[in-house]
């Protein structure tokens, strides 16, 4: 208990790369287009080493450049969302904390809206980047009214609060006011998420984001342990509260906003994936970050499989699927681990 | 010369909290603070520990200016209990006992046999070694204050400072938490509430009143009847007692 086991940690990040790859190779395996699984190595095999088996363009397509580029910005994406929930959680002491409260899907949904109805930004700026600078206005503001409030942590959930409320009323005015029927469809599916429209130049927007996010909260578990019991306590501990709070508040902030952009609002992942975690890992940070990257990116992969083939001819949105099978799943997690009040 | 402050000033919503207090720890001694409600005893431990930065006047470490030094330095110094500090997090004793080593661990460092003696040290000086696997959640207020303690001397500090450590605790807890911090033989500056635990327990008092410093010396010096109807607003009378500390007992007029 006293030396750290260096072979279980081994073994237990060997099994979960392991199962995480079988839920890439699972991605790719299923779908609308049944292709036998021999055709799918051969077309992995082409993509990733430049071999040169015949496998039709179509195929090729569907498997390298479709199915595995959605899997791995799938896995990216639940596993940046359930670290940022984490980190957030720990930070605010709450939770109830998920990588939205500070007012990030907000943002990023009048962005959004703001692109695919006002036209806003003309031909330059896409409804990735519109949800983007709309995700970095709303933290902004909420960042501004927090510190005006004092920054204790109550403020902080209230000012996300307001600042949620002021862009969703935005978005809400916008979509009511100047959108088709057509329109307003398409703004609900983009806010339900959507793996739709990723393709490979995604993947390297992704991987960098979600990777450097992961080695600052890494760097700071510590800290994070320190706040259990409150700030004046992790400060009383050595940690350099201001410090730490504002490296990870923006850390977390990039990365959500990143993946918002890329794919919309998922819900659920953020706020639940972290809980179940930790029942698996207990509160140590140093084991529950990965913990969340690794069971984050096995959910999303496997929440997206689900929401391509549930209904035949047709994608539910990913944000449905995530509450649909994540709630009785975590209803029951939470029904096993219970303990007498 | 251990911890001390000098001229230390503080104010929060345009009131003055902490006003021109001087004072200082002597070593392997505890000094003890009491004031009514509001007179500025926990803004001034927090002001001691840097939790709060001065307005103005400083606080120094074996004269070094606390403001100065890295904050995980200071924290390998000094520790502090804070009253009733709970979590909602499923943790051990140990878990909350090992975060006392966070200033003495680098940002990947893992926990070593070091970290570990400490721990169990600490664990042992507070009575709580069979309580290893506990969860917080199902201590009592005593033995949750006692982890608090080990927590703190798990970092390894010279100096403790404790606000009202037995604050919601029954009297037997409250003996035993004070007995406890008495035997640990380091410099202790503490707030507490009990003027006859004051005096019982600590080797020095000081006094506020509106964020002034009224008084410091021994229990003997500074427990005196006019000074206890000047500060707290009660008529008391003194006496020796068996134990040779200053007894107060409260005078209250009859039903």
């Amino acid at each position: 208990m006293v030396r750290p086991n260096w072979l279980a940690r081994g073994a237990v990040a060997l099994l979960a790369f392991v199962l995480l790859i079988l839920a890439i190779a699972l991605a790719v395996t299923i779908g609308e287009m049944s292709i036998p699984l021999a055709t799918v190595f051969k077309a992995l095999g082409n993509g990733l080493f430049d071999l040169d088996y015949p496998v039709s363009a179509i195929q090729q397509g569907v498997i390298f450049d479709y199915r595995l580029s959605r899997a791995v910005v799938a896995a990216l994406c639940g596993g940046a969302l359930a670290l940022s929930g984490a980190i957030l959680q720990a930070l605010l002491r709450n939770p109830l904390a998920e990588p939205y409260i500070l007012g990030i899907s907000a943002g990023a949904s009048t962005g959004a809206v703001a692109v695919m109805i006002l036209g806003f930004g003309g031909a330059a700026l896409s409804i990735s980047g519109g949800a983007f600078l709309g995700a970095i206005a709303a933290l902004v503001i909420v960042a501004v009214l927090a510190a005006g409030s004092g920054g204790a942590t109550d403020r902080v959930i209230l000012a996300g609060v307001a600042g949620s409320q002021l862009f969703n009323a935005a978005t809400a005015t916008i979509v009511t006011t100047l959108a088709s029927a057509e329109q307003a469809r398409g703004v609900m599916f983009w806010l339900l998420g959507n793996f739709g429209g990723v393709r490979w130049p995604d993947v390297w927007l992704a991987t960098p984001v979600a990777f450097a996010g992961f080695a600052v909260c890494i760097f700071h578990t510590k800290a994070l342990d320190a706040f259990a019991f409150g700030a004046d306590a992790a400060a009383a501990l050595g940690v350099a509260v201001p410090r730490v709070r504002i490296v990870l508040f923006v850390t977390t902030a990039v990365m959500t906003a990143t993946m918002v952009s890329i794919v919309g609002t998922i819900g659920f992942v953020g706020l639940v994936i972290p809980h179940a975690a930790r029942f698996l890992t207990g509160p140590a940070h140093a084991r529950l970050l990965p913990a969340c990257l690794i069971i984050g990116a096995i959910f999303m992969i496997l929440a997206d499989i689900l929401s391509r083939t549930l209904v035949p001819q047709q994608i539910l949105p990913i944000g449905v699927v995530t509450a649909l099978f994540g709630a009785p799943a975590f209803a029951f997690i939470l029904y096993r681990a219970r303990r007498p009040a | 010369m251990t911890l001390a402050a000098r001229d230390v000033r503080w104010s929060a919503g345009g009131r003055m909290i902490v006003d021109g207090v001087t004072l200082h720890a002597k070593p392997g001694k505890i000094l003890g603070l009491i004031g009514p409600n509001g007179s500025g005893k926990s803004s001034l431990l927090r002001l001691l520990c840097r939790l709060r930065k001065v307005a103005s006047g400083v606080v120094t470490l074996d004269d070094c200016e606390i403001g100065t030094l890295p904050r995980h330095e200071l924290a390998r110094r000094l520790a502090f209990v804070e009253q009733q500090a709970t979590t909602e997090i499923q943790l051990s004793v140990c878990d909350v006992v090992r975060l006392g080593r966070t200033p003495h661990r680098g940002a990947l460092a893992s926990w070593t046999t070091t970290d570990e003696d400490a721990v169990e040290a600490a664990l042992a000086r507070v009575d709580m070694a069979d309580r290893h696997d506990q969860f917080w959640h199902t201590l009592s207020g005593g033995e949750r204050q006692r982890v608090h303690i080990a927590r703190a001397l798990a970092q390894m500090p010279s100096e403790l400072i404790l606000d009202e450590p037995t604050n919601h605790l029954d009297i037997q807890h409250q003996l035993s938490i004070l007995t406890l911090i008495r035997r640990l033989g380091i410099t202790c500056i503490m707030a507490l509430h009990d003027l006859n635990l004051a005096s019982l327990f600590c080797d020095e008092i000081a006094v506020l009143h509106e964020g002034k410093l009224v008084d410091a010396g021994t229990p003997e010096t500074v427990m005196t009847e006019p000074l206890i109807q000047h500060v707290f607003g009660v008529a008391v009378s003194i006496r020796r007692a068996a134990s040779g500390r200053r007894h107060i007992e409260y005078l209250i007029e009859p039903f």
